[in-house]
């Protein structure tokens, strides 16, 4: 379980606090999706769990122990973090690269683990890429090489999953596979936090959601608490409608138009 | 198996490179001859000429490369920059402001010649790093580059600057260090070349599974547990002493650090290890064939090694420069 407790971060020399007194919990078990505009603190919410960013105030606990006090190593046995960027200047071999994931295991003259390596196998079909496993990765799409990096982060099997708007680049198909897949790592246990701007999937699919404004929490709990046009269009200042889905009854959200010379549908 | 084939090949060939240095000079040998005087064997003038003369310089050569080719193939790999290298990112150039600066102050020793030139690359590279950090960021490779090559022109200024009353000796011995050179090789200067190089090359083999990871960036290092910052400036630091010895041992000898990790790559590496390893050995086998090439093309003079190795790196670095953007 990841912990947030009235974390405080600031940047150097900025006036305000990126992340002011943010409080929530990513429990095992569950999928919890941090949501806001641009600029409202998410990704900075990951980099002082990566610890590029030093907490001000307030701390951050990784099942119960606090993150400063842990080894870097400890922490990435426990928490797999995908952030938003990455590119490779050298490329690899796509079941090396995700070999990477097995760092923070190894001793440092341990041998780098072997194409049949069983985490790395394993990994790589959990992410659905098992086909890729020996293509190089310059030759990939940007949607499988964001399905490389998670695999990855399963290769490095903890217990929580950290990913910074993970399905980006991909197709809905792709996409809507990678939401199902973290909604099964879940149901095995592990927590599951996803930092999201696709509102309708986290909607579906998170337990709980917290939504940042400004750096602070503006609403959270569950979809149905915080998927609401009263809540939402404050905070990104722009008209919403909010029906729902039919499927499963999640709500579900459409932006509207408000300039240009039609009137905006009121109808979904 | 065919890995293993394919490295023992070019460990032969390296070996072959080395023999026909010793062999080449005024009094041409034969390789078997050169075997038989390595061991002792033979008329006491050839055992004499390959032991006190070519073998050092030999050597000397092999040892040159191979630490510029190790710190050149860690400098890529932690820097993410397929055009770092010691040369270029003006580390060398600290270095020889070291050396020259202890050779004035009349410490030329084998303990302090070397410590005075790791001063000076360690404080070019962290004045690279940081004046590229000022400019834009170190993100993008070219502007790492021209805040080397700035460190590196500064490098040259100081050292005419500290030649400008100098005596003729001390002039003469600070141009040789500029341009790169294994002429004078001598097996005092080997021996703590080769304990330098053993070190480096040690630490850097230990940590090669380190600059795998910081090659995917700050964000995946620091998610698979490494402290980027502090891991790649320990790496940096190895790579400065492994340059500032070989500086130390024979002068600027700029573009083998580029040259090489790329070389080794071109045949499959991907590995730090195996990437390090394999740049010792290549870089080794350069610098020996670089040094026959600069006795070779006009005798009786020799060019100096620094220009021969540069007229093979700058249209390598240009080709790198155009695949780059």
């Amino acid at each position: 379980m990841i912990v947030f407790d009235r974390t405080v971060i600031r940047y150097p020399r900025a006036r305000t606090a990126a992340v002011n007194e943010v409080s929530f919990a990513a429990p095992r078990g569950a999928v919890t999706a941090v949501v806001g505009p641009n600029g409202s603190g998410k990704s900075t919410l990951v980099r002082a769990l990566l610890r590029l960013t030093p907490i001000a105030a307030g701390n951050i606990a990784i099942d119960g122990a606090d993150l400063t006090h842990l080894d870097r190593r400890t922490v990435a046995q426990r928490v797999a973090v995908v952030a938003q960027r990455e590119s490779l200047v050298f490329p690899l071999p796509v079941w090396e690269y995700v070999a990477l994931g097995r760092h923070p295991h190894e001793g440092p003259w341990a041998a780098a683990p072997s194409r049949a390596d069983s985490a790395i196998a394993t990994a790589l079909e959990r992410a659905g890429i098992a086909e890729l496993a020996d293509r190089s990765t310059e030759e990939l799409s940007g949607g499988e090489w964001q399905r490389v990096r998670i695999a990855r982060a399963l290769a490095q099997g903890g217990e929580a999953f950290v990913l910074d708007e993970p399905t980006t680049f991909l197709d809905i198909a792709h996409e809507m596979a990678m939401f199902e897949l973290f909604a099964r790592l879940a149901h095995d246990g592990m927590a599951v936090l996803l930092v999201s701007h696709q509102l309708n999937l986290v909607a579906r699919f998170a337990d709980t959601i917290v939504l940042l404004h400004r750096g602070r929490v503006a609403a959270a709990g569950t979809p149905a608490d915080v998927i609401r046009a009263s809540v939402l269009e404050d905070v990104y200042e722009w008209p919403l409608l909010i029906t729902r889905d039919p499927a499963v009854g999640a709500p579900a959200l459409l932006p509207l138009r408000n300039r240009g010379p039609r009137s905006p549908s009121q109808s979904p | 198996m065919r890995a293993a084939l394919l490295w023992l090949g070019i460990a032969l060939v390296v070996l072959a490179l080395a023999i026909a240095a010793i062999a080449y000079g005024a009094v041409p040998l034969s390789a078997h001859a050169v075997i038989d005087a390595i061991g002792g064997r033979g008329d006491a003038v050839t055992v004499a000429i390959v032991r006190t003369l070519r073998l050092p310089r030999a050597v000397l050569a092999l040892l040159v490369g191979a630490g510029l080719g190790m710190a050149g193939a860690a400098l890529q790999g932690a820097l993410r920059n397929a055009l770092a290298e010691p040369y270029l990112l003006g580390v060398s150039g600290g270095a020889a402001v070291g050396a020259v600066a202890a050779v004035a102050l009349g410490a030329s020793g084998p303990l302090m010649l070397p410590l005075a030139s790791f001063a000076g690359a360690a404080l070019a590279i962290g004045v690279a790093l940081g004046v590229a950090r000022a400019s834009g960021g170190r993100a993008d490779p070219r502007v790492l580059l021209m805040a080397g090559v700035i460190v590196g022109a500064f490098a040259n200024a100081a050292i005419m600057v500290m030649l400008s009353n100098a005596p003729p000796n001390a002039v003469r011995n600070a141009l040789w260090w500029m341009m790169g050179s294994v002429a004078d090789a001598g097996w005092v200067t080997v021996a703590w070349l080769a304990v330098y190089v053993a070190l480096g090359g040690a630490l850097l083999l230990w940590l090669a599974r380190e600059i795998d990871i910081l090659s995917l960036g700050e964000e995946s290092a620091a998610a698979l547990g490494v402290d980027a910052a502090r891991s790649s400036r320990s790496i940096f630091l190895i790579a400065a002493l492994l340059s500032a010895a070989t500086v130390a041992a024979a002068g600027l000898v700029g573009f083998v650090g580029l040259v090489v990790p790329h070389l080794v790559r071109s045949v499959g590496v991907r590995r730090h290890r195996a990437l390090i390893a394999g740049a010792a050995l290549m870089g080794a086998g350069l610098v020996v064939a670089a040094d026959l090439v600069a006795r070779l093309a006009r005798p009786p003079a020799e060019l100096p090694l620094g220009a021969v190795t540069a007229l093979l790196g700058v249209p390598f670095f240009l080709v790198q420069l155009r695949r780059l953007s």
